[in-house]
């Protein structure tokens, strides 16, 4: 708890300071968030992740490690909604909503932020089956600027898919047939043509070998180039070295 | 509805018949069928909208009901009274439908998701309850008081259906072609000539050859009957479409099919759709949000992927930790 205490103090006086030398307020700032699953078909509890607090400025690149299972990605998910937080806020700074806590929006608020303001990239691809690598990203593409817009569309898909290093002979293949650090980069790509304000990045190394490592992390810092604020959870250290703004490590659910 | 029919009787002539000469006078009255408009970018579209339907309350129940089982309070064997054996499929739901999206319903069976879906398309009278349509009259008055005649309109041209049996929402005797040009005529349609090119767009898109197109879907696969039945509920592009387990029974290659087909009407027109599926893994592809029904109860809602990843109902964890 005095941890937890002194890391929300230290985060209060950065932010004071940056106040004070007229910055921006934090992207996102997560105070006290709890979260614990109950599983009712053999009635137990487990704890997702206990008062968190952790703020993340516009641009800045956050990075959280810790062993699995110390509910590192119950919190991205909080963020995303895809969990349910039980307490505590996570005020986010939208450009629709303006200031506005994700633990309380409303479902449709969130549908609108997941379209057009927040990116989740997970390990996995979820796509309609039987569509090629460039309609799916084509479709996030479609979902932000609009079906009327389709040749902004077709050549923004280009520029991404080329962008992300995808040979241009897998572009009409089912990405079912991927390798899995093509999946990833289509993942990534597909989250990244949203040209999201937040991006979450759930493990986005894992199960990758080191030249596919290399590419996410050139991926990252161009991103990170263009201003994208990024939170990401990665199990290796030495990827996050020299990447990371602030680095968080959590154990058992809490912030060490 | 009988002028329809026999309208209805002379455009089965017309389009399985030779070429039918339309009369110059026929040919103005397309013009009050609902263009299709394209749909506006995202991005300019409020982000509060307007529901386009609106459900409050709605109960159905089979029998009477007693002073014991009238009670909300009442405990009941799931969902028929202990006392007077009234079944009440479905209690006390209220949701809200926006324009654009998908909300996807699922429960076990008899938990009362079809007869939710059939009460909003008037198949079964709702015993109480109101529904609110923004498209027909601006959602100002309750659709379940108005006259039949009303109500009929409302079918026909805000509301499309996709029944679970093909039988229901198909004339098995009467060509693909003329069972869309049904809907197309109940909704105020009179050209032969846009009736037949429009059905043999939409064929077209649902994956039915044209040379089949005048053949009854009596004489078609179980999967190709769903697909007409889908161009059937598109033809008057209808506002908000009600999908009761569409995919269910079609083999995989053709359900990806429907799916696609499902998510193209959505981007393309912008229409509501109301999914009802046993299978979570098209509610997880299609769904914006997802409601859980047990007992004729809405038990849970809330967002598909937050439904499937963190149940909060001992009855969705159950469900969802049955998925493959």
């Amino acid at each position: 708890m005095s941890a937890n205490g002194q890391c929300a103090q230290a985060v209060q006086t950065a932010r004071a300071a940056q106040v004070e030398q007229g910055e921006q307020t934090p992207m996102l700032k997560i105070t006290g968030l709890t979260k614990s699953f109950t599983i009712h078909a053999v009635d137990r509890r487990i704890q997702g992740c206990s008062n968190i607090d952790l703020s993340i400025m516009p641009g800045e690149f956050v990075g959280i490690t810790g062993r699995s299972g110390s509910g590192k990605s119950t919190i991205l998910r909080c963020i995303y909604r895809t969990n349910l937080p039980e307490s505590g806020s996570i005020l986010y700074d939208s450009a629709a909503f303006g200031r506005i806590d994700l633990a309380q929006a409303t479902q449709r608020q969130m549908i609108y932020l997941r379209t057009h303001e927040i990116g989740y990239v997970s390990q996995f691809l979820s796509v309609l089956p039987r569509r090629n690598a460039y309609d799916i990203v084509m479709q996030s593409a479609i979902e932000t600027y609009g079906c009327n817009a389709q040749a902004k569309c077709r050549r923004e898909t280009s520029a991404m898919l080329r962008h992300f290093d995808l040979a241009e002979d897998l572009w009409d293949v089912y990405p079912r047939t991927f390798s899995g650090g093509e999946k990833l980069r289509l993942n990534i790509a597909a989250a990244m043509i949203k040209q999201p304000r937040l991006l979450l990045l759930d493990e986005p190394t894992a199960s990758l070998d080191n030249a596919s490592k290399i590419k996410v992390r050139e991926l990252i810092e161009r991103l990170k180039g263009q201003g994208t604020t990024m939170l990401g959870i990665f199990h290796d250290l030495e990827f996050m070295e020299g990447l990371c703004d602030k680095e968080f490590n959590m154990q058992e659910g809490m912030m060490v | 509805m009988e002028s329809a029919k026999e309208a209805f009787a002379e455009c089965e002539v017309g389009v399985t018949g030779e070429a039918v000469a339309v009369p110059k006078q026929e040919s103005h009255r397309v013009s009050h069928v609902r263009p299709v408009q394209p749909r506006p970018s995202i991005r300019s579209r409020r982000i509060e909208e307007d529901p386009c339907v609106k459900v409050q309350g709605l109960s159905r129940s089979f029998g009477n009901g007693c002073a014991y089982c009238l009670d909300p309070r009442a405990v009941l064997e799931r969902n028929r009274c202990p006392r007077c054996g009234t079944v009440h499929a479905v209690r006390d739901v209220g949701f809200e439908l926006y324009p654009g999206e998908i909300v996807g319903i699922v429960g076990e069976s008899g938990s009362g998701k079809s007869t939710l879906m059939q009460c909003l398309y008037f198949d079964q009278t709702a015993s109480s309850g109101s529904i609110f349509v923004k498209p027909y009259d601006g959602g100002h008055r309750n659709i379940l008081e108005l006259s039949s005649q009303e109500k009929r309109r409302i079918r026909n041209t805000v509301f499309g259906m996709v029944y679970q049996n093909p039988y229901l929402g198909l004339r098995m005797d009467y060509s693909s072609l003329s069972n869309i040009a049904e809907q197309m005529i109940a909704s105020g349609d009179r050209s032969v000539s846009h009736m037949r090119s429009r059905g043999e767009e939409l064929l077209g898109q649902v994956n039915i050859p044209t040379v089949r197109a005048t053949d009854p879907p009596r004489t078609f696969s179980g999967g190709m009957q769903q697909r007409v039945q889908i161009a059937k509920a598109l033809s008057n592009n209808p506002p908000v479409l009600l999908l009761d387990e569409v995919t269910t029974g079609l083999d995989l290659s053709v359900q990806a099919n429907v799916l696609d087909l499902i998510l193209q009407i959505r981007r393309d027109f912008n229409v509501s759709m109301l999914v009802v599926s046993h299978d979570l893994g098209v509610i997880r592809m299609l769904a914006d949000r997802t409601f859980v029904m047990l007992d004729g109860r809405v038990i849970e809602e809330g967002l598909t992927d937050q439904i499937l990843e963190d149940p909060q109902h001992a009855y969705t964890q159950q469900l969802v930790y049955s998925l493959l």
